[in-house]
């Protein structure tokens, strides 16, 4: 078993041996557990030794990129079974322990052939994350539509705030994923992730690179010069300093950044992407933790057991010590402080977009959906990049990423 | 007859452990990087495609590859320049003239060389810190009003990279040349001096020549690793896609899962840094000059 060390592991040291020793404790299965930051560093070579761990717990757009590698190598063991079987010390079965529609989405059945590859795990709102104490100081409201948010976006410059910032350009893919969604709805989604012809040509295309490309307009302009592994606390940190006003984010940002300093009153909100359509809900989204099987795994029923086991009682209450949400029925009710707050936005009628691009077959030259759509943003901020140099490149790269989808 | 055939096989046996690990761990790879180069796979996939030099064509019409090319020799050029420069002065300043404290200086110019790249990419994410950052809080004071340089960002940021490492080479080539100069004659530059050679026709009459094979090699050495060296200053240092560097490249391609293509970049920085090498090697062959 390989586990990424996350900001849940982080907040609650232990968190995955204490999972694993659970598990031996009700399967008299033992498991090696290999739990680390840099996870991909760490197993990367023995694997290309031919040296797999029989299950991993990984994100999927990560910058090494090995969970969409494994999808394109097909090297995932089929784990539809899985769902049927019993959790491990109790007696439900894995599919009523996993909320509806958390299994079937293009990332969990990545080749659309009906079977779950990979389960879903530990998920988080992600949406803007603000100031609530500033908001309410200022007597300004959280945007509810783009328009208010551009009329928020002035009222902010004439204070000198900048209306947004973002930590790196990997934040895009979940809001990007939202914005889609929110713009176009679910059809929209499932055609514009599956590259369907012409989609970027559509007005929902269109909007969504407006909506990004004005947004980039109104975004603190030192944010590109930190957007980057060593300097993207100092982004985030512009959200406590009172210099940006939202940014796009997880919930394991309030643990991350919580020994860093902060303007007075401050308190962390958070809200779903604003409405396209005045009227409109405005959808949050999903994090990307998930939970393979190593296809050719020498011990492919414990390891199965073990996916079983993640969703049971036990584990979820380990989860929770770190902050961690298992996407189970229910969960979401005992959950305290920040993370209440955070977790009620699917209260609010939010629609949750689930899935994201669909796995195509690497090609030469062709860079990865994080190169294509979202790292041109740094550029669309300080002005290297137009808006329609962006939008000639990524209808190219759909273009070539729908003549290699997965089959 | 006898004894010079055992001799040999002592010799054998004697060179036989590093020749087995030069070969095992250099030799072997090397050659697997220009075999997997004409294949196509993931990195993790068992499975393997023959694709001949279709990795090798496509890298060719690569803008990504073609620009990370660019950056990488914009920084071999501008990085050994300056760093050359400023170790042979400084080092010949050191070495020549009485300054107080000569030990002092040379101690803090080697630091930065012991300090990892992550470290040095800290200690320069302070000083380029868009807001109170070290260097525009200078320039702020001197210019007597706010400057907020965008020192990562475009297109400031190829700068920032060659200052980072620039402040990382000095101080080993610095005291690499210390070295080579204090093994000049002190006799020479007393006979120069009489035939009223003043301080400067000393340095490139008597120092310089003196010390170019030393330079020579140095240089070879540093051109080498700095198509590394930009690489872990770049990654560690700025956001992807802002100032990528061939090595930079070739791991992104891996990450996307073309491991092959990948493989094909390496083979052409490969053969890059070797050709280079070999040209900077012929620019500055000169006549050995004996002390």
């Amino acid at each position: 078993m390989a586990a990424l060390a996350s900001g849940y592991e982080e907040a609650y040291p232990g968190m995955w041996k204490e999972v694993c020793d659970a598990f031996t404790a009700a399967t008299g299965v033992k498991v090696n557990l290999i739990c680390d930051k840099n996870l991909e560093d760490v197993i990367g070579p023995s694997m290309q030794g031919g040296d797999f761990p029989d299950v991993i717990h990984l994100a999927t757009g990560r910058e090494k990129g090995l969970t969409e590698q494994f999808i394109k190598d097909r090297n995932i063991a089929d784990i539809t079974d899985v769902l049927s079987m019993t959790v491990p010390g109790e007696s439900a079965k894995v599919s009523d322990k996993i909320v509806g529609g958390f299994t079937d989405t293009s990332v969990t059945n990545p080749y659309g052939d009906g079977a779950t590859y990979l389960a879903p795990m530990f998920y988080s709102p992600c949406g803007l994350f603000y100031n609530a104490g500033l908001f309410e100081e200022k007597g300004w409201s959280v945007p509810a539509t783009w328009d208010e948010m551009w009329e928020l976006g002035e009222k902010a410059k004439a204070e000198d705030i900048s209306l947004f910032t973002y930590p790196t350009t990997g934040y895009f893919d979940t809001f990007f994923y939202a914005l889609m969604y929110s713009v176009g709805g679910a059809d929209f989604f499932n055609k514009a992730t599956t590259y369907s012809e012409g989609i970027w040509d559509t007005p929902e295309g269109q909007q969504c690179f407006d909506i990004v490309a004005k947004l980039a307009s109104y975004t603190n302009p030192v944010t590109p010069a930190q957007a980057n592994d060593q300097d993207f606390t100092q982004n985030q940190q512009l959200i406590l300093d009172n210099k940006a006003l939202f940014m796009p984010n997880g919930t394991w940002i309030v643990g991350e950044m919580a020994d860093a300093p902060r303007a007075e009153g401050f308190q962390w909100g958070m809200t779903a992407l604003p409405a396209a359509k005045a009227g409109g809900t405005g959808p949050s989204n999903n994090s990307r933790a998930k939970t393979f099987i190593h296809a050719a795994a020498t011990n492919l029923d414990a390891a199965k057991q073990f996916v079983a086991f993640l969703y049971s009682d036990a584990a979820c209450a380990i989860f929770a010590k770190g902050g961690a949400v298992q996407p189970v029925p229910g969960l979401t009710d005992n959950l305290e402080g920040d993370n209440k707050m955070f977790y009620a936005i699917y209260d609010n009628g939010t629609d949750a977009a689930m899935g994201g691009f669909a796995a195509y077959n690497a090609v030469a030259g062709l860079g990865t959906v994080r190169e294509v759509f979202f790292d041109p943003v740094n550029g669309l901020v300080n002005g290297s990049v137009t808006e329609q140099q962006w939008i000639d490149s990524v209808k190219a790269a759909s273009d070539q990423m729908r003549a290699n989808l997965m089959e | 007859m006898r004894s010079s055939k055992s001799r040999g096989r002592f010799l054998a046996l004697c060179v036989a452990p590093a020749v087995i690990l030069y070969a095992v761990f250099m030799i072997l790879p090397t050659l697997n990087v220009f075999r997997m180069s004409l294949f196509e796979r993931g990195a993790y996939s068992p499975t393997e495609t023959f694709v001949g030099l279709a990795n090798f064509k496509a890298l060719m019409n690569d803008v990504k590859f073609i620009t990370a090319m660019q950056n990488t020799i914009l920084l071999i050029v501008t990085v050994t320049i300056i760093t050359f420069f400023f170790a042979i002065v400084f080092a010949a300043i050191l070495t020549r003239e009485k300054i107080r404290g000569q030990n002092f200086f040379r101690i803090v110019f080697y630091i930065p060389n012991i300090l990892s790249v992550v470290v040095i990419a800290g200690i320069f994410s302070a000083i380029y810190k868009p807001e109170n950052g070290m260097l525009n809080s200078i320039l702020s004071f001197l210019r007597g009003e706010t400057v907020m340089v965008l020192w990562k960002d475009q297109p400031m940021v190829i700068v920032s990279v060659i200052i980072a490492m620039v402040w990382q080479a000095i101080g080993y080539y610095m005291v690499m040349y210390m070295a080579s100069m204090s093994a000049v004659p002190e006799s020479l530059y007393e006979s120069a001096g009489l035939d009223g050679a003043g301080r400067l026709t000393q340095f490139f009459q008597l120092t310089l020549p003196l010390i170019w094979t030393n330079i020579r090699t140095t240089l070879t050495f540093f051109i080498i690793s700095t198509i590394n060296m930009a690489f872990l200053f770049v990654k560690a240092m700025v956001a992807k896609g802002m100032a990528d560097v061939g090595l930079s490249f070739m791991y992104a391609q891996k990450d996307a899962g073309l491991y092959g293509y990948s493989m094909a970049a390496g083979v052409v920085i490969f053969l890059f840094s070797f050709l280079l090498s070999a040209l900077v090697n012929w620019v500055t062959k000169r006549e050995v000059l004996e002390m």
